[in-house]
């Protein structure tokens, strides 16, 4: 790999980016998909409680378990509460464990694994062994288990999502930083008298962050499915409150009776969102790195 | 070959001492008091200091380690609170159901995603590339309990045609006498084709549930590693002197295009083993991760840390066969090692 490709990257003029992305967009029309459905999730998420037809917590006994009609559009649960309202509210709590959880790994990870690439040496050492460790489990068995070590509530499940892509985070941010620990821009940088941490802060992390920002949108999808299953065997999230997991967990014991609606909206709910954020995070990554085009 | 075995074990020791002390940790940040838990709610200070000592927990935290250490090489994982049996007897008595499910979820999956990988690698952007691209972003995007109800809706409540999702065996067979615990082979040596066939129908729904989670990274890295050996000059070579299509591509191909695929299968087992425990709730499948979901809820720990533990140590165990295996079958790894 040569410094030039390295370096290209981050001076492209805003309209060549622009370009581009019109270009990945319609070459691949599926992104747009995507994107469409995350402009949707986001609605969902900041307006989803002001613009549902029903309480999402109010029952209506006599309304219980209707199929999908007019009046509620995804039928009605084992309370009669409506199902539409409580999957469109649920997209919040969702997103924000998502989201949260995705953060906190990109700040640990990212900051770690950066300086494990930069200084290398015990850092890396270290950073490669708590990695390793963590890689040694079968995530969400691990997940489980910190989330019952932890005590059973939706911040631990963030945290507990957030350590097991830890060695993720840690490993792309290192292979990058590493990249560039002898690039010229990084040894100009440094004799004209900067220290590392400063390099590391003003040289590197800006160089780091785009991949990283790929790999956020990959990994949301993951932290999604990983948050939902947490909370479809019953950790972290308590009934009543909407949330996509739990309201398949709900739903689950009536689908052997027929009354499918229960758990599919939900779970198609979940499904779609892990798809948009997979299939974003693929597109971002052909705009930010052709070069990783499969 | 032993040499390389050797040195590939001596590099799992870090990773199990690792497995063990992320355990033990996990045991000491129990939320509160693990005395004040163990002791129940109405327990007066004195009871309370009492199991404090009975648990060792006054002790230095490296004495506790230590005890904890040892505690693990006798085999012993504490008692289940809820059932009062010992919870290495009650993992190990469920660890071949959960087994069997795996290893049929992995077969399905390699039955799946190889042929799968293979086709799309030999039409690149034809249909069945499209279709390999399609099933394998919906295999991780599809959460693997929602697939699991699918399936149930579909082929029990819609079609009948398969058993109600509850456990390994219909209510109207008996267990197969017990060899190995899992119940197609243990079925197949008592000689009784009827349980075999009953076992198997259990066994379908949770195994393509687990197999359509896991497909993926299989199915891409069987259609890249095809896609780069393809192109390479002995291939070409292969071609230029009148080999068949199907020679060159399975017999010279899909030998070198296996080699890095193998190594996906770690990530397949993290995949599988992760997703097993929900494939058990949706499917009352009595395993080892059921039996750790029951426990978690009842706030009975000792049973989630045994299986947490089992699970890491047969991950690494996995890992472990799964680098020897790629020794086995590419001799450049034996020779670099």
């Amino acid at each position: 790999m040569t410094d030039l490709a390295i370096t290209s990257a981050p001076e492209r003029s805003p309209s060549a980016l622009y370009r581009q992305v019109r270009y990945v967009l319609g070459e691949n029309p599926v992104t747009l998909v995507a994107f469409v459905l995350f402009v949707l999730i986001v609605l969902a998420a900041v307006f989803g409680p002001h613009i549902v037809p029903y309480d999402p917590l109010v029952s209506d006994t006599a309304e219980a378990l209707k199929p999908p009609n007019a009046h509620h559009w995804f039928g009605t649960d084992q309370l009669g509460r409506d199902l539409f309202s409580r999957v469109v509210v649920a997209t919040r709590l969702d997103s924000l464990i998502a989201v949260a959880s995705v953060a906190l790994v990109f700040l640990m990870g990212g900051l770690a694994g950066v300086a494990a690439g930069f200084f290398g040496g015990w850092t890396d050492r270290i950073v490669g062994r708590v990695a390793d460790t963590i890689m040694a489990f079968p995530l969400f068995v691990l997940a489980m288990g910190i989330v019952a070590a932890l005590g059973n509530t939706v911040q631990n499940i963030v945290i507990a999502t957030a350590i097991v892509n830890f060695p993720l985070y840690a490993r792309i941010a290192r292979a990058e930083a590493s990249v560039r620990r002898e690039a010229g821009f990084v040894e100009a940088a440094r004799l004209s008298g900067n220290s590392d941490w400063r390099i590391l802060a003003c040289q590197i992390l800006p160089n780091v962050l785009p991949i990283m920002v790929v790999q956020m949108s990959l990994t949301m999808g993951y932290a999604i499915l990983n948050a939902a299953g947490l909370s479809f065997i019953g950790l972290g999230v308590r009934p009543p409150t909407p949330e996509w997991g739990i309201m398949v967990a709900e739903g689950a014991q009536f689908m052997v009776s027929g009354e499918w609606w229960n758990a599919t909206f939900p779970g198609a709910a979940l499904m779609l969102a892990v798809f948009c954020f997979n299939l974003l995070g693929d597109g971002l990554r052909d705009i930010i790195d052709p070069r990783r085009r499969t | 070959m032993l040499t390389m075995i050797f040195k590939r074990l001596a590099t799992a020791i870090p990773s199990l001492i690792g497995v063990v002390v992320v355990t033990f940790v996990l045991t000491r940040t129990l939320p509160g008091d693990p005395g004040a838990y163990f002791a129940g709610p109405a327990a007066t200070p004195q009871a309370i200091q009492e199991i404090r000592v009975k648990l060792g927990l006054d002790k230095p935290l490296i004495e506790q380690f230590g005890n904890y250490v040892v505690d693990l090489a006798h085999g012993n994982l504490g008692t289940s609170l809820t059932t009062g049996q010992p919870v290495a007897t009650e993992l190990c008595n469920r660890l071949p159901a959960s087994a069997e499910l795996t290893l049929l979820g992995l077969m399905v999956s390699i039955l799946i995603a190889v042929p799968l990988g293979i086709l799309a690698a030999t039409k690149p952007n034809s249909m069945i590339d499209h279709a390999c691209r399609i099933v394998s972003t919906l295999g991780v995007s599809l959460p693997v309990f929602f697939t699991g109800l699918i399936l149930i809706y579909v082929f029990y409540y819609l079609t009948g045609w398969a058993p109600a999702p509850l456990g390994r065996l219909d209510v109207f067979y008996t267990d197969p006498p017990h060899v190995t615990g899992f119940f197609l082979i243990d079925s197949l040596i008592a000689d009784q084709p009827e349980a075999f066939v009953a076992a198997l129908k259990q066994l379908i729904l949770p195994a393509l549930t687990l197999g359509v989670f896991s497909l993926a990274p299989i199915a891409r890295m069987t259609r890249a590693s095809m896609l780069a050996v393809l192109s390479s000059d002995f291939i070409r070579t292969a071609r230029a002197s009148g080999l068949s299509r199907s020679t060159v591509i399975i017999t010279y191909a899909f030998r070198n295009a296996m080699v890095p695929v193998i190594t996906t299968l770690g990530m397949v087992f993290s995949f599988l083993l992760g997703a097993n425990v929900l494939v058990e709730k949706v499917f009352a499948w009595p395993g080892i991760g059921s039996y750790a979901v029951e426990a978690l809820l009842a706030s009975d720990f000792a049973p989630v840390q045994g299986f947490v533990l089992t699970m890491a140590v047969l991950y690494v165990m996995l890992n472990l066969i799964i680098d020897v295996l790629y020794g086995l079958i590419d001799p450049r790894v034996r020779l670099e090692a």
